[in-house]
């Protein structure tokens, strides 16, 4: 690991550590927006991360990979990996960033959201449905197609009307209708001509279903080998030992498809694909991970107050939000039935993994 | 608990064209076999195949060169496995040497041993079996009874060991025997045995499998002689080294890819343009072989930086053999024919075979409970 990654992950989690408690997440819960963290979390450049600034310092995508995943372990309750994404987005297409809050929408498809010139600026007009602190962010990102050519919008929401939404953990999912005023469009220049917002935030979903996964896994290891029945710690008995080594796995793979994926994005491949592998296998995950936390902790977990679940209903949200499993199944599924069955495994070993070599016939 | 073991990598750039050479050569050289064939995978035995590819460097990669080897990286052989194991091709007559009677006389081996073995394997002329299991000692290895006792000249066995994989065409077989009889701790008292299969009083006798293919066996050693220079390692040390060899066994590919073929026959089966349901399962089956793959690749480049993934490659093990045994469930459920060995179609004859092979990808090797047993024991349960 490079010294660069090691201080991110220090960084992250020190802050994110001390700051996030119990008190933090019922209140983010009730709807108060954490101020004070927020300003930590952009004073400390984690929510730029993949700025071109950040990018010269030699930080990239495994940075943010590991502060999304810890965003999702600490269950933040901030829109720091839509923030992360959406600044990537912005010095894509070479928009400066606004001071924020900044978060990011999918577009729901041509009809709800239209991007057209206007003069000699940009008009934004339609409905962007259950977007992350929406109500709460100065300006949304999203990508549109422009014609036939892919755009980057920043879009203020002051001019929009918003109708409060939450997810099934009390995160802000608030629909917003844009009127048009004050939006700064760019195109987004190849070889990122694809880039698409969606498969961004599935992308950023599945590092913090990673990052929750393995809180999960951490705090069912520990309650499993301190409750006590049956004159012994539940941690010794067979049954619950394989339940547990079943959800070990199942966070290594969420992590291991996550990163993965940030590889892949960082190296400039299909965005798609990259975030289609990470959104279902993590995805997968985040239900296996959730039924085995609670299982594991019997009556306990299921208390309010209780932490697992802060966690499990986080879990049960983002894999669905930004296209569930089947979602990005059915678009995989496409790629793959398109190159056949004597493309599939170059197609796995070639783009699918990284490798720059040229493609290899078989 | 944190699995920093199994870092996310990518393999070196340099290693594509060795993907390419070995792909290419597998076009030419698999070109006209059955799907039904290749879904065999690494039980599908061909000497001369074995001999094609040993003459080409690729067995023995990572050996030495004075043992026949080609002093290759772990990652380089690492591309050459799975491109054999995507092909579907008959690599088991040298897949065991390769794959762990070397790298454990490497590790344990006398020189003689080294000499008289490792360049035969590396040739692709010397097959070795594993000899493991007994009738009473399955995921229990510890259990078994067989034994070897020191006579004059050597060593006597007797005892039996089943399911020993290509024992009725092995040259010799890595076998594990106990040297004392009752040690006071059941770990204690084992040694590991390189046995020529031509010694005098051991008999094999074939044990059909389920999809009645011979491969397997049981092996009989009625005080079958062996001299002192077949004992592997020292005396006693029996355990630690096969824990050290089954490592080796579990860290591959092969235990995600043995069903492959059947993934490849549904594409194309189904065509370009497929309903929504294949689509999802299609989908759904890449992202587990993505992710497994580079799960896979994390051991491999573990391996080459000299650390010991065992609990790594349980994890691995146990997530890519359930990724195995999903695929002839989900043809099912999306075609719902009944299994037929004798079908028209490929995608039916391959069907029908893994069907019948499944249950065995989550018991050889290490059974899914004894994995997560020590995936439990790793977490810091017990």
């Amino acid at each position: 690991m490079s010294e660069m990654r090691a201080f991110v992950g220090e960084t992250v989690e020190r802050i994110l550590r001390d700051a996030v408690d119990e008190r933090l997440l019922a209140d983010a819960e009730r709807g108060e927006w954490p101020e004070a963290l927020w300003r930590t979390v952009v004073a400390s450049g984690l929510a730029g991360v993949l700025s071109a600034e950040s990018a010269s310092l030699g930080a990239g995508w495994p940075e943010a990979f590991d502060i999304v995943a810890a965003a999702g372990r600490h269950c933040a309750p901030l829109p720091l990996p839509e923030a992360i994404g959406a600044v990537w987005l912005l010095s894509l297409a070479g928009i400066e960033s606004p001071v924020g809050p900044i978060t990011l929408a999918a577009a729901g498809g041509d009809e709800d959201l239209r991007l057209a010139r206007q003069g000699h600026g940009w008009r934004l007009a339609g409905t962007a449905a259950r977007v992350p602190w929406g109500g709460r962010a100065t300006h949304v990102v999203l990508t549109a197609d422009v014609g036939a050519e892919p755009h980057v919008a920043c879009a203020p929401t002051s001019g929009c009307r918003i109708t409060p939404g939450e997810n099934l953990a009390g995160e802000p999912r608030d629909t917003l209708e844009f009127s048009g005023e004050g939006v700064i469009a760019a195109p987004v220049p190849a070889p990122h001509g694809r880039v698409d917002a969606g498969a961004l935030g599935a992308l950023l979903r599945s590092a913090q279903i990673a990052g929750a996964a393995q809180a999960v896994l951490d705090l069912s290891l520990s309650y499993a080998n301190t409750r006590r029945q049956f004159d012994r710690p539940i941690g010794r008995f067979q049954a619950v030992q394989q339940s547990l080594a079943v959800l070990a796995a199942e966070a290594v793979a969420a992590r291991m498809a996550a990163e993965h994926a940030f590889f892949l994005a960082g190296s400039g491949g299909r965005m798609e694909d990259a975030a289609a592998i990470a959104k279902i296998r993590a995805g997968e995950a985040a239900g296996r991970a959730a039924a085995i936390g609670h299982q594991v902790h019997g009556a306990i977990g299921f208390a309010r107050e209780h932490r697992l679940n802060l966690l499990t209903r986080r879990l049960w949200s983002w894999r669905a939000e930004f296209g569930a499993e089947t979602v990005w199944a059915d678009r995989l599924g496409r790629d793959a039935v398109a190159r056949g069955a004597d493309g599939l495994w170059p197609w796995i070993t070639g783009e699918l993994s990284g490798a720059r070599g040229e493609e290899v016939k078989t | 608990m944190s699995f920093l073991g199994l870092a996310h990598r990518t393999l070196p750039p340099q290693t594509e064209g060795l993907r390419r050479e070995v792909r290419e050569f597998l076009s030419e050289a698999l070109a006209g076999r059955s799907a039904a064939s290749r879904a065999q995978s690494w039980d599908g035995f061909d000497p001369e195949f074995s001999r094609s590819i040993g003459a080409r460097g690729w067995i023995g990669m990572t050996w030495p060169k004075q043992y026949g080897g080609a002093e290759r990286s772990a990652l380089e052989r690492y591309v050459v496995i799975e491109e054999m194991l995507a092909a579907g091709a008959p690599v088991s007559a040298h897949w065991f040497g390769d794959r762990q009677t070397g790298p454990l006389l490497l590790r344990y081996g006398t020189e003689a041993q080294r000499r008289s073995i490792l360049p035969s394997i590396a040739r692709g002329e010397l097959c070795v079996c594993i000899g493991m299991s007994e009738p009473d000692a399955g995921s229990d290895v510890a259990a078994i009874r067989s034994r070897a006792r020191k006579v004059p000249g050597g060593w006597e066995i007797t005892g039996a060991k089943v399911w020993t994989t290509n024992a009725h065409r092995a040259h010799y077989m890595l076998g594990l025997f106990r040297t004392v009889p009752e040690p006071s701790e059941r770990h204690a008292g084992l040694s590991q045995f390189l046995v020529d299969m031509r010694s005098p009083g051991i008999s094999v006798r074939p044990i059909p499998d389920i999809a009645a293919r011979e491969h397997f066996n049981e092996v009989r050693f009625d005080q079958a002689l062996v001299p002192e220079s077949a004992l592997v390692g020292k005396e006693g040390d029996g355990w630690t080294q096969a824990m050290a060899e089954l490592a080796y066994e579990r860290s591959g590919p092969e235990r995600y890819l043995s069903s492959v073929q059947l993934l490849l026959e549904l594409v194309r089966a189904v065509g370009a343009a497929p309903g929504e349901r294949v689509r999802v399962a299609v989908g759904k089956a890449v992202a587990s072989m993505a992710t497994l793959r580079q799960m896979s690749l994390a051991i491999a480049g573990m391996l080459d930086s000299g650390a010991n993934p065992a609990l790594e490659a349980a994890i691995v093990k146990d997530l890519g053999t359930a990724f195995e045994q999903s695929l002839p469930e989900i043809v099912h459920d999306l075609l719902g024919t009944e299994p037929d060995r004798a079908a028209v179609a490929d995608l039916g004859r391959v069907h029908a075979l893994l069907l019948e092979l499944a249950p065995c990808f989550s018991l050889r090797g290490g059974t899914r409970e004894v994995l997560r047993g020590i995936v439990a024991r790793g977490l810091g349960l017990r």
